[in-house]
């Protein structure tokens, strides 16, 4: 088994160095750079500007090197923790992109945890009682989750969050912590606003996860391995627990992978309509003005999270699936 | 003997809309201590039901609506009204698993494939004896020991998926007997295995039987089965009994119609030449205008219509990159097969699961490209044969239309988004014959001809039973009008009843259309019924090819003989020898006496004992 995972490790580096020639072609592809964009748009204001402050510009950063040589630059900028410069905020990105990461992080992580807490009963529930009130009940109000645009239930929540317990439009905290140092008012502050886009973000994830747990189990349920453990007498919670519900884990942890990436990305617009301070809004940005770097290190933090998310569900399900731990698959 | 288990006016009801369809109709009988009592009948006919009811596990649409099952633990005097008992409640769990333990038919799905053997085992240990994990797990290693695993220290730490099928269901067996059951109820144990391990399993729930001094409902369509395991008999159809009593006055004097009927419509060795099945229930079929007018194939001077030589095909395992494993064996699926197919006849190709004769129906077909040998197809028209391993492109495409093949499963072989219509006349359509009002007149007659009415050709495949699909496949098979059909186990998958009709009804096709077939099986009677010329094969060799005759009274081959020593015989004058099947490692080459004795040093070849009559042995 750690084999197994000293191996995934070592596989993730191809993937990842193939990832990052693609993100940086195609951050290069669309025609011009980050100053042709920039010197554009201050001329359709009217300004001039000056080819030499240009030019020394474009030394400065490099854009006059060949691409495979500003590649590498990038790249091995990046081994050592130096993601570049953004242009358009005039800082490294590491400074740019720092608090809202961390931010981002905290959202996924609650919102993950939010949507497994809710599902995993109401699956469990639903694919037990299949057919019942409860059931249907659970069902039609998991299809609203599916149905309703992420940004529309954002703006209801807002206007409910504010009208009732009065918290403060948009963010994820206080207007008055807004770059203030960490300290527990700031954090509580946080907490307070976090469950809006935790909800916003978290209930169409939910409501499919529902329905994938509940289609997965109830397979799961027909199966003769359930009879014979019923015939061995086992009481029928026990039952589920031990068997079907362990083998519609397989799923659930493949779809690992795609959870973190696709929760990030997920809540871009999300973030846009509730003005979070998290990642999202900002690489629409720098994807649209050609903030190279900023928005190359960004597709590489979602390109790593796949990445990552991958492997651990594959490691988690060698574990629990001895089924994939022990054959190989046979080929004709 | 005291009964320990009677059922008094059972009724099983299923809610099927708003009405209510009985599926057990006013059951009574009884199961007395330390006997065998065979519930026998066809699929559908309620066995399995009147099992769940005694075991309260039905499917939440069936109701025990009338009737009582009363258990009387012979072990404490207790006795207990399974019926009025709560299903899931702690009374019910103790003797669901306890004292009342069931084994089923698919040991491949039985077991959670998630969950080692031991752990499995265990748990109902567990759950029915105050014992510690560690005893419990001594326990079940004891019980492996007892039903036979060669290693039991190192099976309880295996996972199902790791062992055969005669052991998995040893694992099953051991799961439900380690609680030292009152009654074991059987539903079909043995009908997803070969005979040889058929034999092996039987002997070992007997012996078991007699150990535990405990009762056995054993449930069956099978009456060979029957005839060497039960002490009383009870005979279900649609719900009801229709005849119970003790083995011998049941089938020395079968005295209900059903039971009869069904007793002839089962393949047996001691049929006359001419003797025809009687299916339970029968089939009208008629060839029309259409099919017949190839029908002129009179005898070629060349006799060979299919030469098959020396056909190997391996299969590696791959190697898995990620878990390391080094070495990747090469499995031979095939190895060195020859024969010759004569025209218009039968060849009947035996062996057990596993064996390689689906493999080879493959590379027969061309779905397969084998890694050496050839295959030659002499044509009705020419002498000159056509090498079918060489053949593309449109000669290949002409080719399949003379080669056709019918399939196991009746019920994945049919598309289920196409009506009948549609899928008899797909192969039409693909080879582009006649117009929409010839292939129309056609398709009707195929539905005809294998006794279906051609009303129907607008249903699905799902609105059928197994049996009208597998004819339905036939149709399909013969839309092309082929020369040549390879059936791969085309009754296995069907009941006694059935299989007589599909028998006979391939019979007479292959006679009236001058059809040669492969009959491919693991069933020696339904090849002792069908085919002219019989090949038996075991781990991918030919090992013994005669006609049916030298074959059935003098089969030379130790593996031919320990096949048929297996096969047991619905008649209580011929018993099975239980103790040389559980000795018997008939299928291992490597355990053959001499000069069969089959390893990396011995060359063998097809020796001619008698004309036609040819055995794989050392030279």
């Amino acid at each position: 088994m750690a084999g197994y995972i000293l191996k995934r490790l070592f596989f993730m580096i191809p993937t990842l160095f193939v990832i990052s020639v693609l993100v940086f072609v195609i951050i290069q592809l669309p025609p011009g750079d980050y100053l042709e964009t920039y010197i554009a748009e201050l001329e359709s204001q009217g300004e001039s500007v000056d080819p030499d402050r240009v030019n020394f510009l474009r030394a400065e950063y490099g854009l006059d090197k060949p691409i495979y040589e500003q590649y590498f630059v990038w790249a091995s900028g990046m081994l050592v923790g130096d993601y570049g410069y953004s242009f358009e905020y005039g800082l490294p990105v590491n400074e740019v992109i720092g608090d809202r990461l961390f931010l981002t992080i905290i959202i996924s992580v609650v919102t993950i945890i939010f949507t497994w807490a809710i599902a995993f009963p109401i699956g469990i529930y639903s694919a037990t009682h299949q057919y019942s009130w409860g059931d249907y009940g659970l069902s039609f109000i998991g299809f609203i989750g599916l149905a309703t645009p992420n940004f529309l239930l954002a703006l209801v929540m807002l206007y409910l969050a504010n009208v009732y317990f009065g918290t403060s439009i948009g963010g994820l905290m206080d207007p008055a912590y807004i770059d203030q140092p960490w300290r527990i008012d700031k954090f509580l502050s946080v907490l307070e606003h976090l469950w809006i886009p935790v909800v916003v973000i978290g209930t169409s994830g939910t409501a499919g996860m529902i329905r994938r747990l509940r289609a997965n189990l109830l397979d799961e349920l027909q199966k003769q391995y359930v009879v014979t453990a019923r015939a061995k007498g086992l009481q029928e919670k026990k039952l589920v627990r031990k068997y079907p519900l362990r083998m519609s884990m397989n799923f659930f942890i493949a779809d690992i992978g795609s959870l973190l990436p696709s929760v990030i990305s997920g809540a871009e617009i999300t973030a846009i309509v509730l003005s979070l301070p998290t990642t999202g809004p900002m690489m629409l940005n720098a994807l649209q003005s050609q903030d190279m770097y900023l928005a190359g290190s960004f597709l590489m933090f979602l390109a790593m999270l796949t990445v990552i998310g991958v492997m651990l569900s594959d490691i988690l399900l060698a574990m629990l699936d001895p089924r994939i731990r022990l054959q190989g698959g046979a080929t004709k | 003997m005291a009964d320990i288990l009677t059922i008094k006016n059972l009724q099983v009801e299923f809610d099927y809309h708003n009405s209510r369809i009985p599926a057990v109709r006013n059951i009574s009988f009884r199961i007395p201590q330390g006997r065998t009592v065979a519930l026998v009948g066809e699929s559908g006919s309620g066995k399995s039901v009147t099992a769940q009811a005694i075991m309260q596990i039905l499917p939440k649409k069936a109701h025990v609506t009338h009737g009582s099952i009363r258990f009387d633990d012979p072990e404490n005097g207790n006795s207990a009204e399974i019926v009025s008992l709560d299903p899931m409640g702690r009374q019910m769990r103790a003797i669901r698993g306890g004292r009342i333990s069931m084994i089923f038919q698919e040991p491949m799905v039985s077991l959670s494939p998630v969950h080692t053997v031991g752990n499995q085992i265990s748990e109902a240990l567990l759950l029915h004896r105050d014992v510690s994990k560690s005893e419990a797990m001594r326990l079940s290693q004891d019980m492996l020991d007892r039903v036979g695993f060669p290693d039991p220290k190192r099976a309880i730490n295996t996972y199902p998926f790791e062992l055969s099928g005669g052991l998995r269901q040893r694992a099953m067996i051991a799961c439900a007997l380690v609680c030292r059951p009152a009654i074991l109820i059987a539903d079909e144990p043995t009908t997803a295995l070969d005979v040889t391990i058929q034999a092996q399993i039987l002997k070992l729930i007997s012996d078991m039987q007699r150990e535990l001094n405990m009762a056995v409902l054993l449930i069956t369509h099978d009456l060979g089965v029957v005839a060497n395991v039960a002490d009383e008999v009870v005979v279900m159809y649609h719900g009801q009994i229709m005849e119970s009593g003790m083995i011998e006055d049941i089938y020395r004097n079968p005295s209900h119609p059903y039971l009869k009927a069904l007793m002839k419509a089962i393949p047996h060795f001691d049929m006359k030449p001419d003797e025809r099945l009687t299916p339970v229930r029968h089939i009208e079929s008629s060839v029309g205008e259409l099919l017949r007018i190839d029908v002129d194939r009179e005898l070629q001077a060349n006799p060979v219509h299919l030469e098959v030589r020396d056909i190997s095909k391996s299969f590696r395992i791959k190697k898995n990159p990620i878990f390391g494993k080094s070495a990747a064996p090469e499995i031979k699926a095939v190895s060195g097969i020859g024969f010759d197919v004569y025209r218009g006849e039968c060849f009947g190709l035996v062996g057990e699961s596993g064996c390689g004769k689906t493999t080879l129906s493959k590379i027969l077909m061309k779905a397969l490209s084998p890694d050496e040998g050839n295959i030659v197809y002499y044509d009705k028209t020419g002498q000159q044969g056509v090498d079918v391993l060489a053949l593309e492109g449109d000669e290949l495409f002409k080719f399949r239309r003379k080669m056709q093949f019918i399939f196991q499963d009746p019920f994945s072989s049919l598309n289920p988004r196409m009506t009948v219509f549609d899928i008899i006349r797909e192969p039409l359509l693909i080879h582009e014959i006649g117009d929409l009002d010839y292939q129309r007149e056609f398709v009707k007659e195929l539905v005809r001809v294998v006794g279906l009415d051609p009303r129907f050709l607008n249903r699905y495949p799902h609105s059928f039973s197994g049996g009208q699909r597998q004819r339905l496949g036939i149709a399909r098979a013969l839309a092309l009008k082929p020369d040549f059909v390879i059936c791969d186990e085309p009754v296995s998958a069907l009941d006694v009843s059935i299989q007589a009709q599909i028998l006979n009804l391939l019979k007479d096709l292959r006679k009236e259309l001058g059809l040669t077939t492969i009959f491919i099986t693991h069933n020696l009677a339904v090849v002792n019924y069908i085919a002219d010329r019989v090949g038996v094969m075991c781990r991918g060799r030919l090992v013994e090819i005669a006609d049916r005759d030298s074959l059935f009274e003098n089969p030379v081959h130790p593996y031919t003989q320990a096949l048929l020593g297996a096969v047991p015989h619905p008649d209580l004058a011929k018993p099975l020898d239980f103790d040389s099947a559980l000795e018997s490692q008939a299928s291992d080459p490597a355990s053959w006496s001499a000069p069969f004795r089959c390893d990396e040093s011995a060359s063998l070849e097809l020796h001619e004992i008698k004309h036609g009559h040819r055995v794989l042995r050392e030279a």
